[in-house]
């Protein structure tokens, strides 16, 4: 009886704990997996005639870094961006910038109002999305006469009614990552 | 929820200096970007291996997905089909009572056409597509219009050639890796295309509006002649795009040209043709050759 309880026992959510720790890979490398994937949005079967896909590499990116502000270093946005930038289509180190500036901007808004929630969450995340997407469009029409909000605002809608969305699956992500794993010898 | 103090250097000097590091080297970060901003705004084409590179190692996945897209595509059209079947019948029967008869017309007028390129000894040189390939992808976040194409130096695509749908064109290569290459799409702000009435001689600049549609710039000012449903094709000045490649139909009139719909719709295209650049050599005419006396 005894050892039909045990096996229970050792067993939790992220899995067995006895003799198990969590994998070095697994809990650093699938955050940056997840927002590489998201970067390759523009692979997406959709020749789209306007912009019209939420920028996904940036949303599981804040996504990530609200849910645990502790995993990536303060300059990650740099090489996470120059990845997004070989095919976003913006000219290059727009993301490397911008990224950049998202990170600190959280950092400095994190000291401001430390207790978080859903709905701060969502709203910082939906004023980083307004502030990327309008300066990326900025950015994007130098040297055009083309920046009107009616382009961007639809894309704008949508990314901010999803990123709740976004949230949950990087929050799934998470128990993924600190599955435990790695057999402790 | 508590507020997490991973970052909260508290007293130990050596964790406050490693955060202030931090801040410190995300800001350079930052910096830099802005710096490659400028640079690439400046030049645009600097970045051009590195993305070449890049896109040639994540176009196969794309490629997958541009076949699935062909599958899709096919079954809505195939259920589409079984809808308007009786409807379609009916109208495909008179429009090909109709077309029978153009044909006729058309083939008489393409036999005196014959005829008189033979008085004129006019020399035809029939333009054959450079390569095939799918588009794979497009940069559907951005503001800017590029779709990524599954073919590249290797298959023969320059940069500069137009990428032509079925129904009209799509484009033109930006820049090319090996086996993938970045196509400047009809709609992108930064495109600009001669193109005239397909009637007459109204010339015309399209420009892309980034939203799906193009703007026909009028060339000569003054009443504007257009209409709804006139329908704009490439005038082959330039000399990139050969002429008579239907670009789009206009849809909405505005005080200096209109407001168009591309013909062609890279969504629903499963494989474009690239061309070759129609005219090559107009980049030398105003070059005088070497042992030409200069006037």
């Amino acid at each position: 009886m005894i050892g039909e309880q045990s096996g229970k026992s050792r067993s939790s959510r992220i899995g067995r704990t006895i003799n198990r720790d969590h994998s070095q890979i697994l809990s650093q490398g699938l955050p940056l997996l997840t927002i590489l994937i998201g970067s390759l949005t523009p692979f997406l079967p959709v020749i789209a005639a306007g912009p019209v896909m939420p920028p996904f590499g940036f949303m599981i990116f804040i996504a990530w870094r609200l849910v645990r502000p502790g995993i990536f270093p303060l300059w990650i946005g740099f090489p996470l961006g120059a990845f997004d930038d070989l095919f976003s289509g913006q000219p290059f180190g727009t993301a490397i910038l911008l990224w950049s500036l998202a990170m600190l901007a959280l950092e400095a808004f994190e000291a401001r109002f430390p207790w978080r929630g859903f709905w701060q969450d969502w709203v910082s995340a939906a004023a980083l999305l307004t502030a990327y997407l309008g300066l990326s469009a900025l950015i994007a029409s130098a040297g055009t006469n083309l920046w009107h909000v009616q382009l961007i605002l639809p894309q704008l809608l949508l990314s901010i009614m999803l990123f709740p969305i976004i949230a949950r699956m990087v929050a799934a992500f998470d128990r993924i990552r600190l599955l435990r794993v790695r057999v402790i010898d | 929820m508590a507020p997490p103090t991973i970052r909260r250097s508290g007293h130990s000097r050596k964790a406050q200096v490693s955060a202030f590091t931090g801040y410190l080297v995300a800001a350079a970060g930052a910096a830099i970007g802005a710096i490659l901003l400028v640079l690439s705004l400046w030049k645009p084409q600097s970045a051009a291996e590195v993305r070449g590179v890049a896109t040639d190692v994540a176009a196969p996945a794309g490629q997958a997905g541009g076949m699935a897209r062909g599958g899709i595509l096919g079954i809505y059209d195939t259920v589409t089909g079984y809808i308007n079947a009786g409807n379609q019948n009916i109208r495909l029967r008179r429009e090909a009572e109709a077309a029978r008869i153009e044909m006729v017309e058309a083939k008489a007028i393409e036999a005196e056409n014959r005829h008189l390129k033979q008085l004129l000894d006019m020399q035809e040189a029939e333009i054959k597509p450079v390569a095939y390939g799918r588009l794979v992808g497009s940069t559907s976040a951005s503001t800017r219009r590029f779709a990524y194409l599954s073919a590249g130096a290797n298959q023969g695509v320059e940069p500069g050639m137009p990428v032509l749908a079925p129904t009209g064109l799509v484009g033109r290569v930006l820049e090319t890796g090996r086996s993938s290459a970045r196509v400047l799409l009809l709609t992108d702000g930064a495109s600009m295309v001669p193109v005239r009435r397909a009637e007459d001689e109204v010339v015309a600049f399209s420009e892309g509006r980034a939203d799906g549609s193009l703007r026909m710039r009028l060339i000569n000012l003054g009443i504007n002649p257009l209409a709804k449903g006139d329908v704009f094709v490439t005038s082959g000045a330039g000399g990139v795009y050969r002429p008579g490649i239907p670009v789009g139909v206009v849809d909405r009139i505005t005080r200096d040209g209109a407001i168009a719909k591309p013909l062609s719709n890279p969504a629903a295209t499963i494989y474009v043709a690239i061309e070759p650049i129609w005219a090559p050599e107009t980049e030398d005419v105003f070059t005088p050759a070497p042992n030409e006396p200069a006037e």
